[in-house]
This record gives structure tokens, C-alpha cells and sequence, in this order.
């Protein structure tokens, strides 16, 4: 048996890392989508499709298994009501998250937390059984269909699940992972999650002071429903206004409810069954 | 009932809807009434009502024979199917699933080769056992194993879920093993239907107490809403024709054909909802919004 915990990147002992992480200031997020070829380039991610969905710049969409890496457009008229003249840009990744619901439901050890803390899929290993997909309380996983895609290159469309491995090929050799290498303006910052959320806060404070009353982070509690996120973000709004889940909750984290209510369920079947025979045989 | 006030980007799903196919469905249907008929069957054997648990016994061995078959079908790589053997965790209940639906497929297949051969009484008898055993959690594992999701209509039923689907398991396995067995022999069977008919009813009626009018919704709308329906309306005129003509052998069998798909509709209107709710962003924002602005 295996469990997530915030520390599972320490049962590594003397190969643990200190654990690492993404911060994402949206603040200085300008849009250009750098992260997301970068991200593609380096992790050979399969094309997703060339659509045009009329959602401002994004015809990205969202995360999925093609996607790693995916900039939220938001434009506001907040001034006058005449024309945009406020841009939200916002570049999403996966969590990484302390106590990660995929990690918990993944039914062959596929998944598993790396020495960095990092949440990754194994792709040898992945049976494509599809639990961690819904699983996963930000929508982040999905599959890669066998009859889907152009594109046949390293794990192209093998039917497996996939998602961000937060560079863990680039992480081994001490590099930092290629979305935050490619940002142009420091919006996504890697480095050790310690440093970075106390970065972020004076970061988010600084812009607090300096006006900007509406700028939170968002995944930086370590007593939130999934423990902290491994890559957290600063945002100038609700998360829900970049499609992310304003109070995400890990469903392993009511694993004793679950498991309680099927055993008591089991128990009363059976009482159920034997009742019938004796009632029934009379 | 209107959505209430939400946010979202672009009114996109946030959460991912599953990928499973059609055969998780009729596996969540398949799987309680296999496990149930082995339950049913083994608890017959011990009272001495031979003739029940002879069909009740072969009934599983071959129902649970399908289970497997329609979980690896189900797979991205179905070549990889005993990846789901290679660990045990108590953290996911598809592992623990998959133990129980590998180990329930052996027993009650030897169960029911035994019996039918007319060999190996002892060995039957120990098969039998395990696979009533067994049959209790492949009855009820299935609630937790959609419970243990995010999507909004499963995991805020994860009280009620694995009652429902006892109670269905009941249902179905009992309507099943009474068609097939003398009327005489059968009472148990039938008051297991009828009990398990109860039983499903009161839970669903419990669940959606539970999820209140906004969150219930998926389960009332679109082909999720259709499914339940009928299921409702089947389940209570099978189990008034199992009560009344039970006794009589036409009246067993159209009772139980009744109270099968009124099972099979139930499973199929759970998993639908769970699609709908996924795919709707409200049913995501609206609850978590709530709980994060009752935390300021």
C-alpha cells in the first residue's frame, strides 16, 4: 500500500530532494503561450488539435492529457464599459498536490511522487484504467485514445493517461523544468516550494500595498483540501474566473467515510441475505 | 431549478468527465448481481434449500465470468490488464476492486464448475463460501469506487452510493434466482428481491436528500433523469408482481425481467449523472464557492 503524503518525497532517505514547485504570478503573465510550446518542444506532447474557439486568445482550451501547460484569456471592461481594458492571463499546470487524489485511486502504482515531490506518471506502467481522470479535482489528466492523433512519436497515442511530470527528466540533471525556462517575464518561477511561497507572499503583499486589493494566492495553504499545491499561484481574481475550483478537495481525503459506508453496506447485505432464509425457509 | 449565481471561465468544464465506455456501466450492474446471487446462493446452501443454491450458485459462476471481460474492454491498453495485480492499495477502490473481482471470478467459477460436474463437494463448499464472502463487497465496493472521484452527484453521495448499489445488487440477484428456481424453493429469493427493491428505493430517496434540490439535479435531467425514472417506476411495479404472482412461475419471471432492468437502468442513470455533472461547471463552483466564502 501506498499513500501520498506531504512528505512522501522523504521515504527516498538519502535520495529525497527538498521539494519543488512552480509559482505562477499571473500578475506578470503577458499571454505569449512561450510555456506552452516549450512545454510541447521538450516533452514531445502530441498535437491537440488546431481549433478556433472563440474564447479571446485561448484555442488551447484547457489541460488534458495533450497539454501540460495551458494560458487562460480573460478580458474585462472595467473602466468605462467601452472596450477591453483589462486583460487576465493566467498560465495553468497541473498541481502537484500534497495529498494528490490521482496519486491515492491509481490502481496499478503508475503514479507515483518522485524524490522532488513531484507527481508523476509512469507511461511503461499505465494501463490506461482512466481513475485518476476524474479523480482529479482540477480536471488536469485525460487519456490519449489509441484512435485519436496524427502524431505516433514516444508515447503519442497509446491509450495511456498523461500529464505534467513537472520536468522530472530535466529536474534528475538539475535544470529547471522548460515552461519556467521559456517565460519571458518570470511569471512561472521554479524552484524549491519553501522559498517560493515565501516569495510569493511578500510578492502578493507588495501588490496589495501598491493597489491592486484583489491580487490572492491561490493553492499556497498547506490545510486547504489537498494539502497545498506543489505549483500554486498568485491571481488577481476568483479561481473559478480562470476555470480552476475555488475550494478543491482531494476525495481520498473522505477515503474513511467511503470505505465506511461500502463495509456498512456489505454488512447489512448480508444481514439482508440471511434474513431471507430464515424468513424465507420457514 | 436555476442555477445559482456562479462564475466560470468561458462556462467551461472544470473537472474532466470519465472516459469509461458503456461496459463500466453494465459491469456496475453485472458486478452486484454476480456478487449478490454468490451471497444468495451460499446462504441457501447453508440452510439446506439445495435447489435454490444449485441455480443461485451457476447463475454467479456465469454472470461473473462477463465481469473481467467487461472491465478490460474498458481499458486504454487492455494488453496491460494485470498491471492492476502488480499492488494492493487501500487508497484506491479500483485496486481493491480489482482483487475482489479476480478473486470472486475464480471462486464462484469453481463454485459453479464443481456443482456442475458433480465433483470435489469440499472444495465447492470452501469456493462457495469465499465467493459469498466476496460477493458482499463486489455489491457495494462499486458505490465507493465512483464515490472516490471528484465528480460533484458521486462523491457527495458517498454516503448513500454503496447502499444503493446493495441494495440493487439484492434486487436484481434475488429477481434472478427466483425466475429460475421452483416457486417453492424460491421465497427466499423473492424476499431478497423485494427486500434489496426497498432498500435501493429508500437510498436513492436518502442520496438525494442528501445532494438537496441543486445538486440532485443531473440525476433528474437528460438521459440520466429518463433512465431513473423508469427505473423507479419499474422497480416498484416488479416488485408488486413478484409480491402478488411470485408463487406462480410466469408471474417469477416477469417480475424478476421487471426488477433486472429496473437494476440496469439505476446503474446507467447513476453514471450518466456523474457525465453531466462533471461536464457542467455550476455543479463544480457552485458548492465550493459556497464552502470557501463561509470560510471568510
Amino acid at each position: 500500500m501506498s499513500t501520498a503524503t506531504a512528505d512522501g518525497h522523504l521515504t527516498y532517505g538519502v535520495e529525497a530532494q527538498p521539494r519543488m514547485g512552480f509559482f505562477t504570478d499571473t500578475s506578470v503573465c503577458i499571454g505569449c503561450k512561450a510555456c506552452e510550446v516549450a512545454c510541447k518542444e521538450w516533452n514531445l506532447v502530441p498535437e491537440d488539435g488546431f481549433v478556433w474557439t472563440g474564447h479571446s486568445f485561448d484555442n488551447t482550451g484547457q489541460l488534458s492529457g495533450s497539454t501540460w501547460r495551458h494560458v487562460a484569456f480573460v478580458e474585462r471592461s472595467v473602466r468605462d464599459g467601452d472596450g477591453i481594458d483589462q486583460w487576465l492571463m493566467s498560465s495553468d499546470v497541473c498541481k502537484h498536490c500534497t495529498h494528490a487524489a490521482c496519486l491515492d485511486v491509481c490502481p496499478t502504482g503508475a503514479i507515483f511522487r518522485t524524490e522532488f515531490g513531484t507527481v508523476v506518471i509512469q507511461d511503461d506502467v499505465c494501463n490506461g484504467c482512466g481513475y485518476c481522470i476524474p479523480a482529479c479535482p482540477f480536471g488536469v489528466i485525460s487519456r490519449r485514445e489509441r484512435d485519436q492523433g496524427v502524431e505516433h512519436g514516444p508515447g503519442a497515442h497509446d491509450g495511456g493517461a498523461h500529464k505534467c511530470t513537472l520536468c522530472y527528466d530535466r529536474l534528475q540533471d538539475g535544470m529547471e523544468p522548460a515552461c519556467a525556462k521559456a517565460c519571458p517575464t518570470d511569471s512561472i518561477q521554479f524552484g524549491p516550494l519553501d522559498e517560493l511561497v515565501a516569495k510569493a507572499r511578500e510578492r502578493c503583499e507588495q501588490l496589495v500595498e501598491a493597489g491592486v486589493d484583489s491580487a490572492r494566492l491561490y493553492g499556497d495553504d498547506p490545510n486547504d483540501g489537498v494539502g497545498g499545491f506543489g505549483a500554486f499561484f498568485l491571481l488577481l481574481d476568483d479561481p473559478e474566473v480562470y476555470g480552476l475550483p475555488p475550494d478543491p478537495v482531494a476525495s481520498t481525503k473522505h477515503l474513511g467515510e467511503i470505505w465506511g459506508a461500502a463495509a456498512a453496506a456489505a454488512a447489512l447485505l448480508g444481514g439482508a441475505v440471511l434474513t431471507a432464509m430464515a424468513l424465507g425457509s420457514r | 431549478m436555476s442555477a445559482p449565481e456562479h462564475r466560470s471561465y468561458y462556462g467551461r468544464p472544470i473537472l474532466k468527465e470519465p472516459v469509461w465506455k458503456p461496459e463500466v456501466a453494465w459491469y456496475l450492474f453485472t458486478g452486484g448481481l454476480s456478487g449478490s446471487l454468490s451471497s444468495l446462493g451460499f446462504a441457501a446452501r447453508l440452510a439446506g434449500n439445495e435447489v435454490l443454491a444449485r441455480r443461485a450458485l451457476i447463475l454467479a459462476g456465469m454472470v461473473s465470468a462477463a465481469n473481467p471481460v467487461l472491465l478490460v474492454k474498458d481499458l486504454g491498453r487492455p494488453l496491460r490488464f494485470l498491471n492492476m495485480l502488480r499492488v494492493f492499495k487501500v487508497t484506491s477502490p479500483m485496486s481493491v476492486g480489482s482483487w475482489i473481482v479476480a478473486a470472486h471470478g475464480t471462486t464462484s467459477g469453481i463454485a459453479a464448475g464443481c456443482e456442475v460436474l458433480g465433483i470435489l463437494p469440499r472444495a465447492r463448499l470452501l469456493a462457495e463460501g469465499a465467493a459469498a464472502a466476496l460477493g458482499l463487497g463486489m455489491s457495494t465496493y462499486t458505490g465507493a469506487l465512483v464515490a472516490d472521484t471528484s465528480i460533484p452527484v458521486w462523491h457527495e453521495a458517498r454516503h448513500e452510493l454503496p447502499f444503493v448499489f446493495a441494495g440493487g445488487a439484492a434486487m436484481t440477484a434475488g429477481a434472478a434466482a427466483a425466475a429460475l428456481t421452483p416457486a417453492r424453493d424460491a421465497a427466499p429469493a423473492r424476499f431478497f428481491a423485494l427486500t434489496g427493491a426497498a432498500g435501493e428505493l429508500a437510498n436513492i430517496w436518502a442520496m438525494e436528500r442528501r445532494l438537496g434540490p441543486f445538486l440532485a439535479e443531473p440525476y433528474h435531467e437528460g438521459s440520466a433523469g429518463r433512465n431513473g425514472k423508469l427505473a423507479k417506476g419499474l422497480t416498484v411495479a416488479g416488485a408488486a408482481v413478484l409480491a402478488v404472482a411470485g408463487r406462480r412461475r410466469a408471474g417469477a419471471v416477469a417480475g424478476a425481467g421487471l426488477l433486472l432492468a429496473a437494476g440496469a437502468l439505476t446503474r446507467w442513470s447513476v453514471f450518466k449523472a456523474g457525465f453531466a455533472s462533471a461536464r457542467d461547471p455550476k455543479y463544480t463552483v457552485v458548492p465550493q464557492r459556497e464552502r470557501a466564502d463561509a470560510r471568510r
